[in-house]
């Protein structure tokens, strides 16, 4: 019962985590309806802008955070307005070729981490990376915990801009309808540079509050690409509710899995609920949530 | 017509003088490497380019030609050769069950699913070590010392999956797949069985791929999971060399493994480990200015070229 406890407890702390990574891909694919193979390299980037500011300055990862989420806000601007809006007039015979733009940007990006850094791992080591506190019977890993309720406090604050401010409420009406909303007065150009800048900011936020939890190489991004098209899919393209709780179902799946099934099977777990939820419930959890 | 059959004569002639020329044997090899892309990448488009699935886990299929050839060896001390006619029926096997399942999805939703799956194949080859040897991988001793016998057996598997494209594009089949392609609906209401169709497209796919994951094997003598399966260096690779080349042309595949292979070699001496970052950028450049790759603009721009000499009215076949 313990056992269970422990693993739900971190899976949910895990997928809090999680959530905000994926918010940031949801985010993008629900208001450009495109598929962003890059997103885990711009958490990996955003990673390593934290990891740069802990080694160069000393500055903890959560407030290194506020230094790379503004960086990859830029960095995500700059790829929608000069890459990927610019494909939106090229014709191709294949409709997949932005998604392989994306992987050209990935490559980039990852071989450029890889030019600097080389495949060293490193990883940050805080005062309280390996501190633990018991609630309850379960014990609870620090950054865990406190990266969870960041994680929680950024999505709220997400809420509130999408739902209250003007900026926020544009994004949403361009993911309704994009013909409608540039009707409507609204300069979704803008709106889609500043939707992947975001996207790219929420992917950075996540990628540190994961930072003392994980080892950091070059090539992790590939994981937390996969990681959020599963909470993506999970939880129905371009739905915050609903990548709030993939990433939770996803996190405690996963813990579940490497506690009962085995360490390296953990990842087959969680992709083989995307490839259910893939087939027989493809508008994802937001569908459920609707039909309520 | 005469001129292209005398243009094909040559080709087939330099194929198989051209090596023989060359002393390092690190110079065959490349020519080796880039037959290998080059019949991935026919496979690949004869699915993604001509009929419009783009798979995003072709690994599935090579790592299973390749694994059906080095497990022989493992558990039953049988030649890998004997893996060149398992991997392939072993490799369409497994693509039926895929694609009846993948093909209910469109699209990017498609992508993902065949990347999903091809995911679960090298984790699974990973984990199961009592079958696969898991991250271990399988080593074997290689055939022959010498490039050359690789070099003639990796270009007949080329030729042949050239003449499958050839031939299957140029039947009833092609026009079918790539009405599919173009608009799925408008085929469906036109009677072509959508999904039939696009099996008879990724079972000859599967059936290369799992050949070439064969010869792999037998060739590079050392195979793991995350070599055969991967994500990055295979399923999307292959993906970018053929939209290098020219997505639904013949000679795309091709193409695009020469500059692929060129690109990466001769950065591997320079760069190391970030030998692909030049490539990255290539592809980048690709998919804005030249969406149709290189053989693709090519034939447009010949089209133009011959348009303006004829006038308009005539648009060669």
């Amino acid at each position: 019962m313990v056992l269970l406890g422990q693993a739900v407890v971190s899976g949910i702390l895990l997928g809090g985590m999680y959530a905000l990574i994926a918010m940031g891909m949801t985010l993008v694919m629900g208001v450009m309806k495109i598929i962003n193979l890059a997103h885990g390299a711009l958490v990996m980037v955003g990673m390593y802008a934290t990891y740069i500011c802990f080694q160069q300055w000393g500055i903890d990862p959560y407030l290194g955070m506020f230094v790379a989420m503004p960086l990859l806000f830029l960095l995500g601007c700059l790829i929608q307005r000069f890459m990927i809006n610019r494909l939106l007039h090229v014709e191709s015979i294949l409709p997949e070729n932005q998604v392989l733009l994306t992987v050209g940007v990935m490559l980039v990006l990852t071989e450029l981490v890889r030019l600097v850094f080389r495949s060293d791992y490193r990883s940050v080591a805080t005062a309280y990376s390996g501190k633990t506190f018991f609630l309850g019977g379960v014990s609870v890993n620090v950054p865990m915990a406190v990266g969870f309720l960041i994680a929680m406090g950024f999505t709220y604050a997400l809420h509130l801009f999408l739902t209250r401010t003007d900026l926020g409420r544009s994004i949403r009406a361009t993911a309704q309808d994009r013909e409608a909303a540039l009707y409507m007065g609204v300069n979704a150009p803008r709106v889609t540079v500043i939707t992947f800048g975001l996207g790219a900011a929420l992917a950075a936020a996540g990628g540190s509050l994961l930072l003392p939890l994980f080892y950091l190489w070059p090539d992790i991004g590939h994981l937390f690409t996969a990681k959020s098209f599963i909470i993506t899919i999970l939880g129905g393209m371009g739905s915050m509710p609903g990548a709030l709780l993939g990433g939770l179902a996803l996190g405690v799946a996963e813990s579940l899995g490497a506690t009962y099934i085995s360490m390296g099977y953990k990842d087959v777990v969680g992709l083989v609920i995307f490839l259910l939820v893939l087939l027989f419930l493809p508008g994802g959890l937001k569908s459920l949530l609707a039909r309520r | 017509m005469g001129r292209k059959k005398w243009l094909l004569a040559a080709g087939v002639l330099v194929a198989l003088v051209f090596p023989l020329g060359l002393r390092v044997p690190y110079h065959q090899h490349i020519l080796i490497m880039i037959l290998v892309w080059a019949t991935l990448g026919n496979a690949w488009n004869l699915l993604g380019g001509y009929a419009g699935q783009a798979s995003f886990g072709h690994a599935a299929f090579f790592g299973l030609g390749a694994y059906s050839a080095g497990l022989l060896v493992h558990h039953l001390g049988i030649s890998p050769w004997w893996g060149m006619l398992l991997g392939p029926p072993v490799a369409t096997a497994f693509a039926l069950p895929i694609g009846l399942v993948c093909f209910r999805l469109r699209g990017p939703y498609f992508a993902l699913a065949t990347l999903a799956l091809g995911e679960i194949f090298r984790l699974v080859f990973t984990n199961w070590v009592a079958f696969t040897n898991g991250a271990r991988g399988i080593l074997i001793l290689p055939e022959f010392t010498r490039k050359l016998p690789y070099y003639y057996i990796m270009l007949a598997i080329f030729a042949l999956s050239l003449v499958m494209v050839r031939v299957m594009v140029n039947s009833k089949l092609g026009y079918y797949f790539v009405s599919i392609r173009e608009d799925q609906d408008a085929a469906e209401a036109l009677g072509i069985p959508a999904t039939r169709y696009k099996l008879y497209a990724l079972l000859p796919s599967a059936f290369i791929t799992g050949l070439v994951g064969a010869f792999y094997m037998n060739y590079v003598a050392f195979i793991d999971p995350h070599v055969v399966f991967s994500l990055g260096d295979v399923s999307v690779m292959i993906i970018l060399v053929v939209m290098m080349g020219g997505v639904a042309t013949l000679w795309g595949p091709a193409v695009g493994a020469a500059i692929y292979l060129a690109l990466s070699e001769a950065f591997r001496a320079r760069f190391g480990a970030v030998s692909l970052l030049p490539f990255g950028v290539l592809v980048c450049l690709v998919i804005l200015f030249m969406p149709n790759g290189v053989m693709g603009e090519a034939a447009r721009l010949g089209k133009r070229l011959a348009g303006r000499r004829e006038g308009w009215g005539g648009e060669p076949a």
